[in-house]
């Protein structure tokens, strides 16, 4: 369930803000509530794979929880006795102006953008001071209009060009491993698993 | 941690999924395409000089069963079938096989621009080689027949390809894998496939080439019905491949294909018995040009007999 609220909740959060038309506020609440309720009634259980997938699922059983709670008029937390998750809503506001397309579509990019970024939060922790994600932060994270050469990639780090290829590789390969760590750990099923991966890879 | 903006998602999405070819032969050309075990390549063979396809698993778990479809397609040898020229790991430590690559397009587009007897003839092709791969390859089963799984080559041969999910005749199910939308019944139960499963699967092929769609909606329903203008022999050709009973199908896909020939031939097929009207439509089709004749001669000798 961890692994599953790293990385939806994000994409829950803005989902509430963009489709509902939330306030901060309330969003911060309904996605408090929305995860609360999931670990109190073990909903994800219900997940059956013959109808959707999983992605698709969460974003359904969401929809419904928000409906339910305008219905009712209750905006008071839910799961009395749990804690609140330590979710940073304030960074989950800011990315908001990025966000774009049907609230469906913004929900499935904000998905493989939490994805990723928590692959890339790994990869950090595994070796951020390595020359090896230096290369890759500077070449694969930055903006496409200042990305180095590779050769320039070299003289600034200090190594030959056949170096930074291999530790772009090594980087990538990495992160791809990570990626799909993440990927099984929040799907329901091999299969979720393996639809999900055709989808994520690839543009 | 810097937002990940979507310019950056997309080259990250994009680079992490490229095979890692250093110090192997080939060098990447450009993506063609992505299935369910993984993606397929155009690479350039440096030491051969020649551009081949190469399909990469999505991760290293699945090399077994890429190992397998390469297998299977090793020992397959029929012009409808992708050639393997080998099978290996990469630096990355994801599996690959090399195959022929084959220039043309996939079956659902082809078909969007060529007529249905066109269509048909390319069908019989393919049932051609499923049926080799069962009949001469000790019992392979595709289990994954589909429009996207068909390509037709630049001379206008039909390539079944990924055989990704085939097995050998009876083999234990391990789990359902197929596209629900063009499933055999017995494949969505996960019970064990044969030769009929592959005629369902043909019988599919034949429904989208006669309805533009699949013919599921959804997978506990009969087929949806086709659309009136496929022509009724046909249409019972098509719907005996799907039956629900495996045991009320063609028992294989020669037996279907042959019905198809009839019906190209305009000879009663055995799937389809057909009323007066049809008959004598048929019957006119396949004697038009006698009846032409025919109908000429008759009209001189009218002409003849009203000129005094």
């Amino acid at each position: 369930m961890e692994a599953l609220i790293a990385a939806y909740w994000k994409p829950v959060y803005k989902h509430v803000r963009l489709k509902w038309n939330k306030s901060r506020d309330d969003a911060q609440d309904l996605t408090q509530g929305f995860f609360a309720l999931a670990i109190e009634k073990s909903f994800f259980d219900g997940y059956d794979p013959e109808k959707a997938r999983f992605r698709t699922f969460v974003r359904l059983c969401l929809d419904r929880f928000v409906a339910n709670e305008e219905e009712s008029r209750r905006r008071l937390k839910r799961g009395g006795g749990i804690d609140p998750l330590p979710l940073d809503f304030e960074a989950a506001e800011t990315e908001l102006s990025h966000c774009s397309g049907s609230p469906e579509e913004a929900f499935d990019r904000e998905w493989q953008r939490s994805l990723f970024t928590l692959a890339i939060e790994a990869l950090r922790a595994q070796c951020a001071q390595d020359k090896r994600f230096l290369a890759f932060e500077r070449y694969d994270l930055g903006d496409r209009e200042t990305r180095p050469s590779y050769a320039e990639l070299a003289a600034e780090l200090d190594v030959p060009v056949t170096t930074i290829t291999n530790h772009l590789a090594w980087a990538r390969r990495e992160l791809r491993r990570l990626v799909l760590e993440q990927l099984a750990a929040i799907s329901a099923d091999e299969n979720d698993y393996r639809s999900e991966a055709q989808r994520l890879f690839g543009v | 941690m810097k937002f990940l903006d979507d310019d950056a998602l997309d080259h990250l999405r994009k680079v992490i999924d490229e095979p890692e070819l250093s110090g192997t032969k080939y060098e990447l050309v450009k993506p063609l395409g992505r299935g369910g075990m993984g993606s397929v390549y155009a690479v350039q063979d440096r030491e051969l000089d020649r551009e081949v396809a190469l399909k990469v698993t999505t991760d290293t778990e699945i090399s077994a069963r890429l190992q397998q479809e390469a297998r299977v397609l090793a020992k397959l040898e029929h012009p409808g079938i992708v050639p393997v020229h080998d099978f290996g790991t990469l630096p990355d430590g994801r599996s690959y096989y090399c195959m022929k690559l084959v220039r043309g397009e996939r079956l659902d587009r082809w078909a969007e621009r060529n007529d249905l007897r066109a269509a048909l003839r390319l069908f019989q092709r393919i049932c051609e080689a499923v049926a080799v791969a069962f009949a001469h390859a000790h019992g392979v089963v595709h289990r994954d027949l589909k429009p996207e799984n068909v390509m037709v080559g630049e001379f206008g041969e039909a390539l079944v390809m990924d055989w990704g999910i085939a097995t050998d005749i009876g083999a234990p199910e391990k789990a359902v894998l197929g596209t629900p939308l063009y499933m055999a019944p017995e494949q969505a139960r996960g019970e064990a496939s044969d030769a009929r499963t592959d005629v369902h699967g043909l019988g599919a092929i034949l429904y989208f080439l006669l309805a533009a769609r699949p013919p599921y909606s959804t997978i506990e329903a009969p087929p949806d019905p086709l659309p009136r203008s496929a022509p009724p022999a046909l249409a019972s050709i098509c719907l005996k491949a799907l039956a629900r009973d495996p045991r009320e199908r063609y028992a294989t896909a020669v037996e279907l294909a042959e019905d198809v020939a009839r019906w190209l031939d305009a000879e009663p097929v055995s799937a389809h018995r057909e009323s007066l009207l049809e008959r004598v439509g048929r019957f006119a089709s396949r004697h038009r040009v006698v009846l032409s004749l025919l109908g000429a001669y008759l009209i001189l000798r009218l002409v003849l007999a009203l000129v005094p």
